[in-house]
């Protein structure tokens, strides 16, 4: 019904009707699906919270005399160096040089890569230590500096996988406390955590990748970024509700983006006693309303959207598969649920705040013509199930 | 019978001041009714307590002047906990682990986190488990 191309026109001439995946709700009940896909230009959806598949490469420039950096620390977080003479990448999870980690259980994890990266958006000077084996044309053998983002070439963040599609609502069903990534769970199921976005999340306003490929430009954290691959762990062929919408993890996006345009307010670094750091990203992507087919999809409610209940005391760990049962997104954010006939209180890891502020701010942008949908370059595939890695003898 | 009112203390002692009995004489000398939320007051170290004090304003003000002839470092300002809006993300991790709703939604629909430290009792539940150490304590 409309192309990307007279979407973009429209977006340019400062015309383009622009809703959020919460407003679109209400307008298509008031309007009807066939007028509202004729009038609606696109649908912004959003999501923030932590994602640990992300980090950053950054280009330092060269000191005098050189040095081509073998090992190297960022406030003593370790980043990887085994690229070219002066780049590094930096990852959320890496801990701080001579963290005790959970030597002391529960281990209390309060800096790392995520903090780096949230400092570094700041624009807050940072100390860089680099150490190498020293070569002919890299001499120098040791140097440490402090710099700014602004005194870097480039600081990109690439992030392998981002937007979960759906995910796991955790609970612990054993006799004693968990300190798990998806937060502190008490014993005998007492509370839940979930993580998504749930109604307003990009992934499922837009279930079978009709619109979100690879090159789809993106809001991330603030820049004009893209999806540059799936994400990893995409797996399109997954139980799914009537709707479409799948009931587990299923998709990901891969993200990069200019740190340089990001803003510090969704860019946070993360702890979670017990198990480690993380990074909280917020992210926005436009959808952009070809057909009616496209915009149903984007009229998802929380309460159609439905979260597989996890143990994770051994379920989770022992990968047994079993889900304990599905709870939809209204009942999780009703701050209670029922699990096995018992009542539990229910607290979130990602912000639903932050994400209609995304998607709002996203909104924006596109009505003042500042931010144009693309289409995917190639489209994240519908099929394929995760794998597991089989520990097996070597064979010839 | 004169009117009473409510404070909130919190008293930091140095090493030497951990053997005095200064609750005893906050009730027997001033009248004051007293409500301890937080007490660590060990022998031979600092230590600090966190208390609700009710009695007639006049009582209040001699008990105050009489605990600061001790060196006792006093802070009325009843604020043991801080929640910093600017690192809070607003996810609500917090807000099943928050006893008294201190730390709670201020919209259901926004989900916009709020503090409202009049009903903290600084139980410290929101600083284990914020992510993002908008929770920090004085203690």
């Amino acid at each position: 019904m409309k192309t990307y191309a007279e979407i973009n026109k429209r977006i340019e001439s400062g015309k383009a009707v622009v809703l959020t995946a919460e407003e679109i709700i209400d307008y298509v009940d008031q309007k009807g699906e066939e007028a509202a896909a004729r009038e609606v230009d696109v649908v912004t959806t959003a999501t923030f919270g932590p994602m640990c598949s992300s980090g950053c490469t950054l280009n330092f420039g060269h000191a005098k005399p050189k040095l081509r950096m073998s090992e190297a620390w960022i406030e003593d977080v370790l980043a990887y160096t085994g690229l070219a003479a002066v780049d590094v990448y930096l990852g959320a999870t890496q801990l701080r040089h001579a963290d005790p980690a959970n030597m002391y259980y529960p281990g209390e994890f309060r800096y790392g890569g995520g903090h780096v990266m949230e400092e570094l958006v700041a624009g807050k000077s940072l100390q860089l230590f680099a150490l190498s084996y020293g070569t002919d044309e890299y001499p120098l053998r040791e140097l440490r500096t402090y710099f700014t983002i602004h005194d870097l070439n480039q600081a990109i963040m690439v992030n392998p996988r981002n937007c979960y599609q759906n995910y796991n609502v955790a609970v612990n069903a054993s006799d004693r406390p968990l300190y798990t990534y998806m937060g502190y769970l008490e014993p005998r199921l007492k509370n839940a955590n979930y993580c998504s976005a749930g109604q307003l999340s990009p992934l499922l306003n837009d279930p079978f990748y009709e619109t979100i490929g690879v090159g789809t430009r993106v809001w991330l954290a603030g820049a004009q970024g893209h999806v540059y691959a799936q994400g990893t762990q995409h797996a399109g062929a997954c139980e799914r509700t009537p709707n479409g919408v799948p009931m587990e993890g299923a998709g990901t996006l891969a993200l990069t983006g200019d740190m340089k345009q990001m803003l510090p307010e969704f860019v946070k670094g993360a702890t979670f006693k017990g198990y480690g750091v993380s990074l909280a990203v917020g992210v926005g992507i436009p959808i952009p309303i070809l057909n009616a087919d496209v915009l149903r999809r984007t009229c998802v409610r929380d309460r159609d959207i439905l979260a597989p209940v996890v143990d994770y005391s051994h379920d989770y760990p022992q990968k047994t598969g079993k889900v304990l049962g599905h709870v939809s997104y209204a009942a999780l954010r009703s701050g209670e649920i029922e699990i096995q006939g018992k009542k539990l209180t229910v607290g979130s890891l990602s912000s639903y705040h932050k994400a209609r502020k995304i998607a709002a701010l996203l909104a924006d942008e596109i009505r003042r013509g500042d931010f144009l949908v693309s289409e995917p370059i190639q489209r994240l595939p519908a099929d394929g199930a995760m794998k597991s890695l089989e520990v097996r003898e070597k064979t010839e | 019978m004169s009117e009473t009112t409510t404070r909130k203390l919190m008293l930091f002692f140095p090493k030497c001041e951990c053997e005095k009995p200064i609750i005893y004489h906050l009730v027997k000398d001033y009248n004051l009714v007293v409500n301890v939320f937080r007490a660590k007051v060990t022998p031979e170290e600092e230590g600090y307590l966190v208390l609700d004090v009710t009695g007639t304003e006049e009582d209040i003000e001699k008990a105050l002047d009489y605990v600061q002839t001790f060196d006792v470092k006093v802070n009325l300002t009843g604020r043991g906990l801080t929640w910093d809006s600017q690192r809070c993300t607003h996810c609500g991790h917090c807000i099943p682990h928050c006893p008294t709703n201190a730390l709670h939604f201020l919209h259901a629909e926004t989900r916009e986190v709020t503090f409202d430290d009049e009903k903290c009792i600084e139980c410290q539940a929101c600083v284990r488990v914020c992510p993002f150490g908008a929770c920090t304590s004085a203690f």
